[in-house]
């Protein structure tokens, strides 16, 4: 199989807006003339959601899988049936990005229950005994700088305290600490890191790691209702071993590029994060104190 | 070929020596330019001055004489000669290399070559901590890279179980079922270890798998969270750091060359010059770079992100200019996270160390680094660490100095150029603290000594009070000690600095502490104080060394003391005479070390000593050392020690010096001879010395010697006539008998003239027949013609013994010649033979060519007496007919060319040397030249010189015969 198919987008990042145009080439390569019954490109964008199985019962989550919003969806014929020479050949292609009619392109997504995905579909249809050539590329979709929400630092300060915590059982088997620090904003630009201070102001017994962990909270409507599940995208350490007293340690996250996305609401489905500073202490007892983050494009 | 052969009765030709001379004489004139003068002066003072390139040879400076049109050479040179222009510019072409494969922001490069400079590389200081810190303890790696060691099964550490993995995750996790844990492994096994993980990191980049290398360099700085084996962590940091150096070096280069950057008006991609800035990048290389950014940020442990966000940080360059400073201030705050001080203080360091090779001027971050561990100082001392330490078996002073190397890495940076005020400020901070002494070793060792010597006493004092447990007081004295040996401490101070110093040194009971003080802290005694103080310092050395014989293990730490008494110490006389310097010499009882240390102390002084010495206690002193030294000599010693020994022996020979008191000087002689018998060159020194006495005492006396003189003068020939049968050299002897026969001569000692004579001659056949040149084993005969040659030029002023026959050396001479096994393919007895020709007839002239004054030759004692000439002539004949016998045996074998080559150059004797005049010589050398041409195997050009002789010869008077001997011979026309 010595076909080489492929699709290049002109950006290095492959980062577009809507309304602007994709171009690109398709690239095929190929020792021998190749006969087909025409070459198609489609772009199509859509949102994918599936029920948890903790939500729903098991065959419902197998059987009522949500239909695909389709966000976007254009085909072209790019070359009549024909023939392509040996050799190297590419075929330029420009699509422009805009959505379906009431629809909104949002920004590209991969997440467990909900994915928001673009993607340039590249199909050589050809006879009867060759199997037909596909080659899937995947673009991203961010939001305009115009008309979309620009983050607003929204600092908070936070103190975590035996007193604090919730749902404890025994209250004298939790050891005597503070914890204080603050997060510079919980609105967030989805570019930008993550950042706070965290002070371990005292602490009866030893720590063995303070961590970040980045949650998504994805939800999913549906006939029966509504089925919402937190899932971990990542978990970053800040704090190695018995981190020292007093000092001021550095919340620094960077939000990961495709598994995070600005915050989403929709009437069908919405995408959430939240961020949980886990204290793990040397027996493996764990504090976690939540926050509900905003993230935004710009 | 037997017609060749016949005997031929020689007679020489008359000279006049007197009458030639004065023919060839050169008529001379004054000149007052050197001629070679204008060839060198041509330099130009300046470089307005053009260059006069060939000036003309009159003129005595080149400047002077400037040249109209324009010179080609000096055009292009702009008037400086390459060198000078080179010198000219401000960098140097090397450091300017250097300083332009620094990438980085082209406006702030001077700033930072210049900090380069100073900033001490870090490779200097990486062998030091790896040979230092070392385990005899079992260490383990888990990695899932190397084969070999049990599996183990490593759990998912993410506290929410995900029915996703997602790629971000996978990146820190092991593979599954691949993890290997090696336990038990060897200090060596361990760092093989690492190295094959060095190695499997650069295949793994090369064989494009990029994910792989990222995942070995994140596996490497995991190991960096392991303390369990403390004692080895500096050295751990330093080879799994050399890693991660490779890897920034690795995504760094593989940035710049894959970015296809259009170079201005070109369309064809290239690489990134080396000092791109971030605006020349393309996009597609800066996505590359974010993403490599991105994925590091994704790192799940924190001690991994850092050390390999810190690898890659020049990678920065990529994206922007000015974003170093701000990357490093927050990898700064992130490595507060870090709970363990030991670790958190090595990523501080690491992070000093990438952050001084990005372009950045700003280094902040470093006093940053430095103020957030002593905030976390304290840590160290805590109960947590404590039982740790017990657990682990070390005590808290061993693991205190753990912590040097990162520390002493930080100061350095921050100390480097830094105003002496930045040290007041650091101190103040120090002394807030407890159990600062880690501290203070450390800013001894950073800041620059001069601040630290001015202060001494402060220093002093700080010490003084850190007596607690913890880092030991010893290594702090030690510290301040290297700092004062670098920089003096105002004068006023400097007795008081050492009392204070010493009141607690002297103190210290283990001796290994005391000697590292003591090592470091005599080169501060010798170089500020007299003998006496120093004197005073041996002996509390000697004090502390004697118990138990502690000095057996501490030879290297007294050889440091010896070598830095000496380094200072110009004065000899001081040195012997203090009275606690031999002492400490005699504790190194081991004879090899004892043997360095006297070699080390003779270099010194034949470095050092320049001027001659009589003092006793010198001469004394030295001559103990020496014997050490020639005692040391034995079968099994190697011929470059005893040649380094013999040296030094003689060195010290030569720079003895009794002025006038000659009887002194021979009487020295006598004794260093009986003191060093194993030492051939020690033996021929003397003798070379004992002849020197004799010619200065002929000198002094003008030739007219006293009687008492007189004696003293046949004592020195004795001496040589006595020393020099004991060398093993044959060659030397040689020598050095025809060097005494011809002092002894010269003043007029003939019977101990002959006598070494006689005992040269004896010696000769026992010549090995190879000698050793250069490492290749060639014939001696080149040799010994040369050698025999010189000798025959002496003997034709030595005069006959009455006593003997006529001649006798000579004779002698041609006896031994005779029965010496010659290799007979070659032509060195012929030539020899030739030679003795050459030296018959000269010595039978009626005045000889030279003499030795006051020394009757045999010239003056026969007065050509015609028996005399008679016997000389016979030996000729004799001599001859050896020749031509060698000449025949030659054609029997078939080497035409070397019978052609003796046979010209026998033919050039008899023309030059014999009278022609006598027909049967002039009949010999035709037969000669016809032998010689009879093979075609001349040189041409060596006939026409002979023929342009000829000729010459017979237009002068008395040319007839000249003139019938080219009559005779005919020149083959080429």
């Amino acid at each position: 199989m010595a076909i080489n198919l492929d699709i290049k987008v002109k950006r290095a990042n492959k980062v577009y807006r809507e309304g602007e145009k994709i171009t690109g080439l398709i690239l095929i390569q190929s020792p021998s003339d190749i006969k087909h019954d025409g070459i198609s490109l489609t772009m199509e964008g859509t949102v994918n959601l599936q029920l948890s199985a903790k939500n729903v019962g098991i065959f419902e989550a197998f059987y009522n899988s949500v239909k695909p919003i389709q966000l976007v969806g254009m085909t072209s014929e790019v070359a009549p049936a024909g023939k392509i020479p040996s050799g190297k050949t590419e075929i330029p292609f420009e699509f422009p990005l805009t959505p379906r009619a009431n629809k909104i392109l949002y920004e590209t997504y991969h997440g467990v229950f909900v994915n928001i995905q673009y993607l340039l579909r590249c199909e050589m249809k050809r006879s009867f005994l060759a199997k037909d050539l596909v080659k899937v590329a995947e673009f991203i979709v961010e939001y305009k700088p115009s008309g979309s929400e620009k983050a607003t630092p929204h600092p908070v300060k936070f103190s975590i305290t035996p007193e604090s915590l919730q749902n404890v059982k025994d209250k004298s088997r939790i050891p005597r600490f503070s914890v204080t620090g603050h997060l510079d904003s919980t609105v967030c630009c989805i570019t930008k890191p993550f950042t706070g201070e965290l002070v371990v102001e005292s602490c009866e017994v030893p720590i063995k790691s303070v961590e970040l962990q980045l949650v998504r909270v994805e939800t999913c409507g549906c006939a029966e209702g509504y089925a919402k599940d937190a899932t971990e995208i990542q978990n970053i350490q800040i704090g190695e071993g018995n981190v020292p007293c007093g000092i001021a340690i550095p919340i620094y996250m960077v939000f990961p590029r495709l598994f995070t996305c600005p915050t989403l609401s929709t009437s069908n489905f919405k995408v959430e994060f939240e961020v949980n500073i886990v204290i793990i202490f040397q027996d493996d007892h764990l504090i976690t104190e939540n926050f509900r983050i905003v993230l935004s494009r710009y | 070929m037997a017609r060749q052969t016949i005997s031929c009765e020689w007679s020489s030709k008359p000279r006049h020596y007197l009458q030639e001379c004065q023919k060839i004489h050169c008529a001379s004139e004054e000149v007052l330019d050197h001629p070679l003068k204008p060839l060198v002066v041509t330099v130009t003072e300046s470089r307005v001055v053009r260059r006069a390139f060939g000036g003309s040879t009159t003129s005595s400076t080149g400047s002077s004489t400037p040249t109209p049109t324009l010179d080609p050479l000096g055009v292009t040179l702009d008037g400086s000669d390459p060198l000078s222009q080179f010198a000219c510019q401000e960098m140097d072409p090397l450091s300017k290399m250097a300083a332009d494969s620094w990438d980085g922001i082209p406006n702030s490069k001077r700033g930072i070559d210049t900090t380069e400079d100073i900033v001490e590389p870090w490779s200097a200081r990486k062998s030091g901590i790896l040979s230092k810190f070392t385990t005899s303890e079992k260490l383990s790696i888990v990695t899932s890279f190397l084969s070999g060691g049990e599996k183990v099964v490593v759990k998912a550490q993410s506290s929410v179980v995900d029915k996703v993995k997602n790629r971000l995750e996978q990146l820190d996790d092991f593979e599954e079922g691949s993890v290997r844990q090696m336990l038990d492994l060897s200090q060596q096994e361990y760092m093989g270890r690492i190295e094959q993980l060095n190695q499997e990191l650069v295949q793994a980049w090369h064989h494009d798998q990029r994910v792989k290398a990222l995942k070995i360099a994140i596996q490497c700085s995991k190991l960096l969270v392991d303390t369990s084996v403390i004692q080895f962590y500096p050295s751990k940091f330093v080879l799994i750091t050399d890693i991660l150096d490779i890897f920034g070096k690795l995504v760094y280069e593989r940035l710049r060359t894959k970015a296809e950057y259009y170079v201005p008006g070109s369309k064809t991609p290239t690489a990134l010059p080396e000092n791109f800035t971030p605006d020349m990048v393309p996009e597609s290389a800066k996505e590359t770079c974010r993403n490599w950014f991105y994925k590091i940020a994704s790192i799940r442990e924190l001690v991994p992100r850092l050390y390999v966000e810190m690898a890659i940080l020049k990678s920065y360059s990529f994206l922007t200019s000015t974003e170093f400073s701000q990357a490093l201030l927050r990898l700064t705050r992130m490595t507060r996270g870090i709970g363990d001080p030991l670790v958190a203080v090595y990523a501080r360091c690491y992070l000093c160390r990438v952050g001084m090779t990005v372009a950045t001027a700003d280094r902040e971050y470093i006093k940053e680094n430095f103020y957030d561990f002593l905030a976390t100082y304290h840590q160290l001392f805590t109960p947590t660490i404590r039982s740790e330490l017990t657990k682990l078996k070390v005590d808290l002073s061993t693991y205190l100095t753990l912590y040097t190397p990162a520390l002493d890495w930080i100061l350095h940076g921050v100390a480097t150029n830094a105003p002496e005020k930045l040290l007041v400020e650091i101190l103040a901070r120090c002394k807030e603290k407890c159990n600062s002494a880690l501290l203070l070793n450390s800013i001894m060792a950073a800041f620059k000594p001069v601040y630290i010597a001015s202060r001494a006493l402060q220093f002093i004092e700080l010490l003084s009070a850190c007596d607690e447990e913890g880092f030991p007081q010893y290594l702090l004295f030690r510290t301040l000690g290297l700092c004062l040996t670098l920089a003096d401490p105002p004068a006023d101070v400097r007795l008081q600095v050492l009392n204070d110093v010493w009141r607690i040194v002297t103190k210290l009971e283990d001796p290994g502490h005391y000697i590292s003080c003591a090592e470091v802290w005599i080169q501060f005694a010798v170089k500020h104080f007299s003998s006496r103080e120093v004197n005073t310092f041996l002996g509390d050395i000697i004090r502390h060394m004697t118990p138990d014989r502690a000095f057996e293990q501490y030879y290297t730490q007294l050889q440091a003391v010896i070598s830095k008494i000496l380094m200072h110490t110009s004065d000899f006389e001081s040195l012997f005479t203090m009275d606690k310097f031999l002492p400490l010499l005699d504790m190194f009882q081991k004879e090899s070390i004892k043997v360095s240390v006297c070699k080390s102390v003779m270099d010194s002084f034949t470095a050092n000593y320049q001027e001659s010495t009589n003092d006793p206690v010198i001469i004394n002193a030295l001559m103990f050392i020496c014997r050490i030294l020639h005692d040391s000599v034995n079968a099994l010693t190697v011929e470059d020690e005893k040649r380094q020994i013999g040296n030094l022996i003689s060195a010290f020979v030569r720079n003895v010096e009794y002025g006038r008191d000659f009887e002194q000087q021979l009487s020295f002689y006598v004794e260093a001879r009986s003191a060093f018998t194993n030492l051939d060159a020690v033996h021929a020194h003397l003798v070379h010395s004992v002849n020197r006495l004799a010619v200065e005492t002929r000198c002094i006396v003008k030739g007219h010697h006293t009687r008492k003189t007189a004696a003293f003068v046949r004592a020195c020939a004795a001496y040589c006539y006595i020393t020099i049968p004991s060398i093993t050299s044959v060659f030397t002897r040689l020598e050095l008998y025809l060097l005494s026969g011809q002092v002894a001569l010269l003043n007029q000692c003939l019977g101990q003239a002959d006598a070494c004579f006689k005992a040269a001659l004896s010696i000769i056949p026992e010549l090995p027949p190879t000698m050793d040149v250069d490492g290749k084993q060639k014939s001696t005969e080149p040799y010994l013609v040369s050698y025999v040659s010189q000798f025959l030029s002496t003997l034709l002023v030595v005069p006959d013994n009455p006593e003997q026959g006529v001649l006798y050396l000579t004779r002698a001479l041609i006896n031994v010649l005779q029965q010496y096994p010659w290799d007979l393919s070659c032509n060195a007895q012929a030539v020899i033979y030739m030679n003795v020709l050459d030296m018959l007839t000269a010595a039978s002239q009626e005045y000889y060519l030279y003499h030795v004054e006051k020394v009757d030759s045999n010239d003056t004692l026969y007065g050509s007496d015609p028996k005399f000439i008679t016997e000389i002539n016979k030996m000729c004949s004799i001599l001859l007919e050896e020749i031509l016998i060698h000449l025949k045996n030659l054609g029997i074998n078939e080497q035409y060319q070397a019978q052609a080559t003796l046979a010209v150059s026998l033919f050039s004797r008899v023309v030059i040397r014999g009278n022609l005049k006598d027909g049967a010589l002039l009949n010999l050398a035709v037969n000669l030249w016809n032998l010689a041409q009879k093979h075609n195997c001349v040189d041409p050009k060596q006939v026409t010189k002979i023929a342009e002789y000829l000729k010459k010869k017979s237009l002068q008077q008395d040319g007839n015969v000249y003139s019938e001997l080219l009559a005779k011979i005919q020149f083959r026309k080429e």
